[in-house]
């Protein structure tokens, strides 16, 4: 549609568009096709789930902490999980491991980051009046609306949720007879799972479609946003691997309900050998990781690039290295397809496959590093302002060094041999894309706040918030490395059948118990004043971070269709940050260089004559195509 | 250790205490514009946290990196395992290094660059030398892990030696089965998982005449000393993974799909308890991959002996087709003379009569058999 040719139709639309008929109570909050109320949509959404997800934890970190603790208080909301003598039921630990990753890792990280920010910032950073189909993109919200029922409803099963581990390998999660989590709600798993892909891939087109389309005069690839890019190669990654998890999801459906074979080989169990002949579980290894491992990106991505936009913004200088930035991001979105496989070190796959798979996974950590180099470098010199959400920012950057690092252990196959499923691939994975994912979240929404919901954060509140939840994870997730070393296997219910794991650490277990707590109780705060402030929060500026990227122009409350009027044109980067020469130490994107010659560097001010040309494109406003 | 959580938890409160009490006073003055208040003393507060949060942070990672070592698993037992362990450690110094490092400038600039008022940030968008020099070294420094990584790889995953002892470890829900080859052939005989039952529980086909000597244990796995073990890994229902943490071995257990993982242990379980000092010490086999509710306590205790005390403990071993004789009926004809040694000796005389009593699925099951191959 975006091809359509001009014509004098188009001012009969635009007075069309003037006069809206107000909608119904359902359309504007409900089934409302404006991508800045699904973001909320979604964002809501990811906040119950985080709850849920990270309760579920604490569970069994009570378990693993205080082996003896009486868990009886916890009966009015597990039944008869708890037994009589007050003990957490095994089969219901391997429950709650399950659905915390689950939660975590699809409800709320890929849903509650990607979902939010993607549908919020695209048409807002690259001057859209909203997304390219607002009808698919409401579809995708309430395709998400439906797994999250299905998974919900699967927690109160009275054979419990999915219990065999996130991963859901075969021939465990295919067997009923094999587990209990293996019966109702492991089809309640694969279901929401169905659904939650479909989702993702309607979200994906769109975000897809819109950033190729719908970018405002001017807007080149170039002079794209950080966020807006990540955003763009995180809809690509999705788009690419999720249909490959759907047909392992499948292939799954068909072993449990209808007697293949995709997964399910040589079978002896509950007391008689199975028909099945001929299928492999690693194959559905590999499909898994083919998302499994994209998905690590999937969510780190979006969080990596509001890192950048916000550093950039609260240290005042333009992020470092704009360039490379985006080359990484490229980089680590390829390689991330080819990766897969150190997964799978010690599944019995083919050694000369596991080499390959260690060469192209310590080539990931190149560009990787090289993001961690440019935040610092852009801290280096600058006029740091310490809003909440550069707080969080920094802490990202932390965590992402701290638990990336130890991915060059683990992406070497001879080392993997030790510590695959250990301790130690908690702690890493925790922190590289846990807990710097779940920092990117919520730096995004103290910055992204005011946009939103037209008011402030609490400050203060967001900085305790800060300190208790960085400080929190780090006493979590740290001493893990050293349970790792000393072997303890994950996804245990006990430490206490092996003479190796049993009469150590177990204060070490309950320090990481008792610091989990802690930062549970911490979040409290961020969801407090996220309440108290859409309602009595203090009125926001225009521009509150003084900021350079489009949304900002827009009302401090964007109506339907986001600008009043014309959209703004941009003519430069988004990074003018402190530029010499300049009276602020900001310049909005949609300022031309026309108007700033005391700062324009020399090729800047050759661009001077290519405005007009600019200003006088007009392809992508929706509001000036026929429909 | 207590009382290190309770240092720690008094110094963030006291932290947080601090960090509350200066944003009162504050906070009294919301009524200023709001970009004075953001740039003001809190983020002065901040910036200083992210300094304490570095020194704390140090001191916290190496005390807690000495008192947490104390725990580690001992010198590996097996040669492959002091090398990975090696490698482990060269890179552990390596990226503790850079830990260090960049987390270090990362707060310190936080710190050091802190919002003042009148001063500019410097505009510095790029540098290519910069950034090519940080793009080359992480670059030759993960070329040198990858090498060295990449041939203990190769060493460890390459084929076992000739004469490398076999022995089966098979997962199960939810324990391991050990099966040995026997003291007459060394060959580990044929199985088939239609063949399993309450007493082969591993499904061997005696058709098979190396068989007939094989024996097996549920609580203990023997090995030999400074020998080649090559270990070979089934399942019988779902995935398990067998993890021995003090020889450094780890391979999953895949139904369909036989894995193997060979080593050589060079320590025995007695020199180990030396070693040690700890009578009680034993080598452990755990289960790493999620198998269901008992995956927790899938423990078989692994022993280490030198070459004469292992076969002579094997031969006190009565292979399967001696205790459950009845399996007899399953050999074929040609074969009952070379199985007559394991059987009691009327049984090898009338196999006919046992037959019948034989495990109710004997019959179907060699049919089935037979249709497989």
């Amino acid at each position: 549609m975006a091809t359509v040719a001009q014509n004098t139709a188009t001012l009969a639309h635009v007075e069309e568009h003037e006069h809206h008929e107000p909608q119904s109570f359902w359309r504007k909050y409900v089934f409302s096709e404006d991508h800045k109320t699904i973001a909320k949509q979604y964002l809501i959404s990811g906040i119950f789930w985080s709850v849920i997800g990270i309760s579920l934890s604490v569970m069994f970190r009570l378990q693993l902490g205080f082996p003896d603790m009486k868990l009886g208080f916890l009966r009015p909301i597990l039944g008869s999980w708890i037994d009589e003598t007050g003990k957490l039921d095994p089969d219901f630990y391997l429950a709650l491991v399950t659905m915390h990753g689950t939660i975590m890792v699809f409800f709320v990280l890929t849903a509650g980051l990607s979902g939010t920010f993607s549908n919020f910032l695209i048409p807002l950073q690259v001057g859209a009046r909203d997304m390219a189909s607002g009808f698919l993109n409401m579809l995708s919200y309430w395709f998400f609306f439906l797994a999250s029922v299905v998974m919900f409803v699967s927690l109160f099963f009275e054979t419990g949720p999915a219990a065999g581990g996130w991963v859901v390998y075969p021939p465990l999660s295919a067997l009923p007879q094999a587990h209990k989590g293996s019966e109702a709600g492991m089809t309640y798993w694969l279901v929401s799972m169905a659904l939650f892909i479909v989702s993702q891939l309607l979200g994906g087109i769109n975000y897809i479609t819109t950033v190729i389309n719908l970018r405002t005069r001017g807007m080149s690839f170039s002079k794209l946003p950080l966020t807006v890019w990540a955003f763009f190669l995180t809809a690509v990654l999705g788009l690419i691997s999720f249909p490959v998890l759907l047909s392992a999801a499948l292939l799954l459906i068909f072993d449990r309900s209808f007697g293949t074979s995709f997964y399910l080989s040589e079978i002896f169990i509950g007391g008689e050998a199975l028909p099945n002949v001929g299928g492999s579980p690693i194959l559905f290894q590999h499909l898994f990781w083919f998302l499994g491992h994209p998905e690590v990106y999937i969510v780190l991505l979006p969080a990596l690039g509001m890192t950048s936009e916000i550093i950039a913004t609260n240290a005042r200088k333009p992020i470092f290295g704009y360039r490379a930035m985006i080359a990484s991001m490229m980089g680590i979105a390829f390689l991330a397809f080819i990766v897969w496989a150190h997964h799978m070190f010690v599944t019995g796959m083919n050694p000369f496959l596991g080499s390959i798979f260690m060469f192209l996974t310590l080539i990931i950590a190149v560009p990787s590093a090289v993001k961690a180099f440019n935040y610092i470098t852009t801290l280096w010199r600058g006029n740091i302002r310490f809003t909440p959400a550069m707080l969080f920012s920094i802490g990202l950057v932390s965590f992402f060094i701290s638990g990336g690092l130890t991915g060059l252990i683990l992406g070497n196959s001879a080392l993997d041999i030790q510590l695959h499923d250990t301790y130690f691939v908690v702690a890493h994975f925790h922190l590289v894309m846990g807990a710097a994912s779940a920092f990117g979240l919520l730096a995004g929404v103290y910055h992204w706040f005011p946009k939103m919901f037209g008011r402030m954060m609490n400050d203060k509140l967001g900085y305790i918030h800060f300190w208790f939840t960085f400080i929190g994870i780090y006493l979590v997730f740290f001493p893990m490395h050293y349970i790792g070393i000393a072997g303890f296997p994950r996804r245990y219910y006990a430490f206490t059948s092996y003479d190796f794991t049993k009469h150590i650490f177990s204060d070490m277990n309950s320090f990481i118990t008792i610091a989990a707590v802690f930062t549970f109780a911490a979040q409290w705060i961020f969801v407090w004043n996220f309440v108290y402030s859409i309602f009595k929060g203090k009125k926001a500026p225009q521009n509150p971070w003084k900021s350079n990227t489009l949304e900002w122009t827009a009302p401090i409350n964007p109506g339907h269709g986001n600008w009043p009027g014309e959209i703004p044109a941009v003519y430069r980067w988004p990074y003018d940050y402190s530029k010499p020469g300049a009276k602020d130490d900001f310049i909005p994107q949609n300022v031309p260089y026309s108007q700033t010659p005391e700062s324009n560097l020399p090729h800047e001010n050759e661009l001077i004559g290519l405005e007009k040309e600019i200003e006088a494109q007009n392809l992508n406003d929706q509001f000036k195509q026929p429909h | 250790m207590v009382y290190i959580i309770a240092l720690l938890s008094v110094i963030f409160l006291g932290l947080a205490a601090l960090v509350v009490s200066r944003m009162a006073a504050v906070v009294k003055n919301v009524n200023g514009p709001v970009e004075e208040e953001r740039v003001g003393y809190s983020n002065r507060i901040n910036g200083a946290l992210f300094l304490i949060f570095l020194v704390f942070g140090l001191v916290g990672v190496i005390w807690s990196f000495a008192h947490a070592s104390n725990y580690f698993l001992p010198e590996a037992s097996s040669p492959h395992g002091r090398r990975t362990d090696f490698l482990f450690w060269l890179s552990m110094g390596i990226i503790t290094v850079a830990f260090f490092i960049t987390n270090a400038l990362l707060f310190v600039f936080s710190f050091r660059y802190q919002y003042r008022p009148g001063r500019k940030a410097s505009y510095y968008p790029e540098n290519h030398k910069l950034e090519l020099i940080w793009t080359v070294i992480p670059a030759i420094v993960m070329a040198l892990l990858v090498f060295t990584g990449w041939r203990a790889w190769r060493d460890i995953m390459s084929e076992a030696p000739a004469d490398a002892q076999v022995v089966e470890l098979v997962g199960k829900q939810f324990n391991w089965i050990a099966r040995y080859p026997g003291v007459d052939n060394n060959k580990l005989g044929a199985y088939n998982y239609k063949l399993i039952d309450n007493n082969n529980d591993t499904g061997i086909d005696f058709s098979d005449p190396a068989s007939f000597d094989d024996f097996t244990s549920t609580t203990e796995l023997h090995i030999p000393v400074n020998k080649p073990v090559l270990l070979k890994i089934r399942a019988r229902d779902v995935l398990h993974s067998v993890f021995i943490p003090h020889m450094r071995v780890k391979m999953d257990a895949v139904p369909g799909m036989p894995t193997r993982f060979w080593f050589v242990a060079d320590k025995t379980t007695d020199q180990m308890r030396n070693e040690l000092g700890n009578q009680d010490f034993g080598y452990e086999i755990a289960c790493t991959e999620v198998c269901g509710r008992g995956h927790f306590s899938m423990r078989i205790r692994l022993i280490v002996e030198d070459e004469e005390s292992w076969k002579k403990w094997c031969a006190e071993q009565k292979p399967l087709l001696t205790s459950y004789p009845e399996y007899a009926s399953r050999i074929p004809a040609n074969l009952k003379a070379k199985a007559a040694k394991y059987l009691p000796a009327e049984e090898t005389a009338t196999p006919s009569d046992s037959t019948t009593a034989s495990t109710q699925q004997g019959g179907g099951v060699s049919v089935a058999t037979t249709s497989l191959r």
